[in-house]
């Protein structure tokens, strides 16, 4: 607690060993005192900052993108609406890299939005203008780590959502991919590997590569308490690239045969 | 001057089908009816002529283009109405239209115009703004001629557009069609499989049957097709043939019905007589309306030899 490199200042009394006289509650309000802290841990609370607000970091975008992507991608499947699309001019490959830049945009201002805002309130209280310049310097890390979430989960949300006409189906594929892929890396880290266990989810991917990119700018008040990736940085950043790209591809491929 | 043309066009699909099958056509602007059952290949022809699908064989030539190689060249002066429901439900059909007129190229402002004015055209006005989930199918089917329309096109390919319609509802859209080929100055091509529906409005017409030409014919030539009565009795079909044959009648037979042509108003008289002589009973008889149904069906047709559903269509018209 406090500075202890001076001579001792504080003294331990010896009170003696005291007895406890209080009341002892039943098996009610053990029941009671163990659910609030379970309800208090699920939403993050007496838990490090960190953990209050990743959760809802992931469960936001994770929401997002299972709203979004059905609603754009799902939904012209399903009304059976394509052919009129590609019945125009409108190339098919164009069709969808329309879709996907739109989702992938939207998650980019959800995460990128607030950011803008909170640097454009930093900024206008900064007295000079490198004060404005550090400010902007430490945005750009914050808008890149929000774009590659943004490509990452859009690029996935959208080729799961081409593959089905009900948004329902859609959103649910979705979210499953996103939260069902989490236990995955949790049982693969406690087996071994822990190291690259988290390639095995997008969420841990995205955050692999964001520790390995941006480490110093993204934690600096938590002790860089992050996934562990030792020196795995760079794999993370491979894979990220890889799993976008491939997604890409095949909803490109996707859209050469579908609705014909 | 060409419309539309196919040299030899084949379709196979992976699975085996053989949607069509060496089909060489060449039709003239105007009115267009392509008649067949379903499955005959209708669909995979507009698609192949929307350069949509490849064929596997064979080409096609579309206002002068090859929608193979010129896809958007040449979906950009076609306008497709598809069979299937294809409207989200979620929009007005102002705000679809003004849309997919976007999607043809038009800028922001000509496209709402152009909308707004598509839409009246097919006989929406204030309708447009509500949202087409909640319209009648009568509506729907204007909707999607609408959306065809909005980019002014010069051809307009619609598959099955009477389709879910009443009859009214039939007749005035096989009207507007018939408006939007003649006033508009614009080319159509009408799917159908009710040959009896779209004659009325064609001026030529193209038959396929198992992806092969049944027959194409301008009908601009068939104006001397004579009518035919269709007399059907409930037993003692054969001692009626033969008794209409000594009448000096040109009976045929097809089916359980005889076939007889209408020459004049005396012919009725002599196929009654007939009937009372032999105390046969009558079932029905009746003036076949659709003459090109009759042609069609009469008609030697292509290499292949037709079988059945092209013919029963027709009939049952």
């Amino acid at each position: 607690m406090s500075e202890v490199t001076t001579e001792p200042t504080g003294v331990i009394h010896d009170i003696g060993y005291q007895r406890y006289a209080g009341p002892r509650l039943g098996r009610r309000h053990l029941f009671g005192a163990l659910y609030v802290h379970g309800l208090r841990a699920a939403f993050g609370l007496g838990r490090s900052a960190k953990a209050k607000i990743f959760p809802w970091f992931v469960i936001g975008v994770v929401t997002l993108v299972a709203v979004v992507a059905p609603e754009l991608i799902s939904r012209d499947l399903g009304t059976g609406v394509l052919p009129l699309y590609f019945s125009r001019p409108l190339r098919r490959s164009d069709y969808a890299l329309a879709r996907l830049a739109a989702v992938v945009t939207a998650v980019f201002l959800l995460l990128g939005g607030p950011q803008l805002v909170m640097f454009a309130g930093n900024a206008f209280g900064e007295d000079k203008m490198s004060g404005v310049w550090d400010e902007f310097t430490s945005l750009l890390p914050g808008l890149a780590y929000a774009a590659m979430w943004a490509l990452v989960y859009g690029s996935i949300a959208a080729l799961i959502a081409s593959l089905t006409g009900k948004r329902a189906f859609g959103a649910g594929g979705i979210v499953a991919v996103f939260l069902v892929s989490a236990p995955v890396v949790g049982v693969l880290s406690v087996v071994g590997a822990a190291e690259v266990a988290g390639l095995a989810s997008p969420t841990t991917i995205v955050r692999g590569t964001g520790e390995w990119l941006f480490l110093k700018e993204l934690e600096p008040r938590d002790g860089g308490q992050g996934l562990g990736i030792g020196d795995f940085g760079p794999l993370y950043g491979a894979v990220a690239v890889v799993l976008v790209t491939t997604c890409v591809l095949l909803l490109l491929a996707r859209y050469r045969r579908v609705a014909r | 001057m060409t419309l539309l043309a196919t040299r030899a066009l084949t379709k196979r699909y992976n699975g085996g089908v053989t949607a069509l099958d060496d089909l060489t056509v060449s039709v003239r602007p105007g009115i267009v009816g392509l008649v067949g059952a379903n499955g005959a290949g209708k669909s995979t022809l507009i698609k192949i002529l929307l350069g949509l699908l490849p064929p596997t064989s064979g080409e096609a030539r579309v206002l002068g283009l090859d929608p193979l190689t010129q896809g958007p060249e040449v979906r950009a002066r076609i306008g497709y109405m598809p069979e299937h429901d294809c409207l989200p439900p979620g929009l007005s059909a102002a705000e679809l239209v003004t849309h997919l007129g976007r999607m043809s190229g038009l800028p922001r402002t000509a496209a709402r115009e152009r909308a707004s004015e598509a839409l009246r055209h097919v006989g929406l006005y204030e309708e447009r703004y509500r949202q087409v989930g909640g319209y009648s199918t009568g509506m729907k089917q204007r909707v999607k001629l609408a959306q065809a329309l909005v980019h002014d096109p010069d051809l307009l390919l619609l598959d099955e557009p009477t389709n879910g319609l009443d009859p009214a509802g039939r007749d005035a859209m096989l009207n507007l069609i018939a408006r939007i080929g003649t006033e508009f100055g614009i080319s159509v091509v009408v799917c159908s499989h009710l040959l009896g529906e779209v004659e009325r409005i064609c001026d030529a017409l193209v038959a396929i049957d198992g992806g092969k030409l049944l027959r194409a014919a301008d009908l601009t030539e068939m104006t001397t097709v004579t009518d035919v009565l269709v007399i059907e009795v409930s037993e003692g079909t054969d001692e009626l043939a033969a008794k209409l044959t000594d009448l000096g009648l040109a009976v045929r037979r097809e089916g359980r019905v005889l076939l007889i042509e209408l020459a004049s108003d005396a012919t009725y008289d002599r196929i009654l007589t007939a009937v009372a002589e032999l105390d046969l009973p009558l079932h029905r008889i009746d003036q076949r309306r659709h003459r090109v149904a009759e042609l069609f069906a009469t008609e030697p047709s292509g290499p292949a030899g037709p079988s059945g559903p092209p013919r029963e269509e027709a009939a049952h018209v």
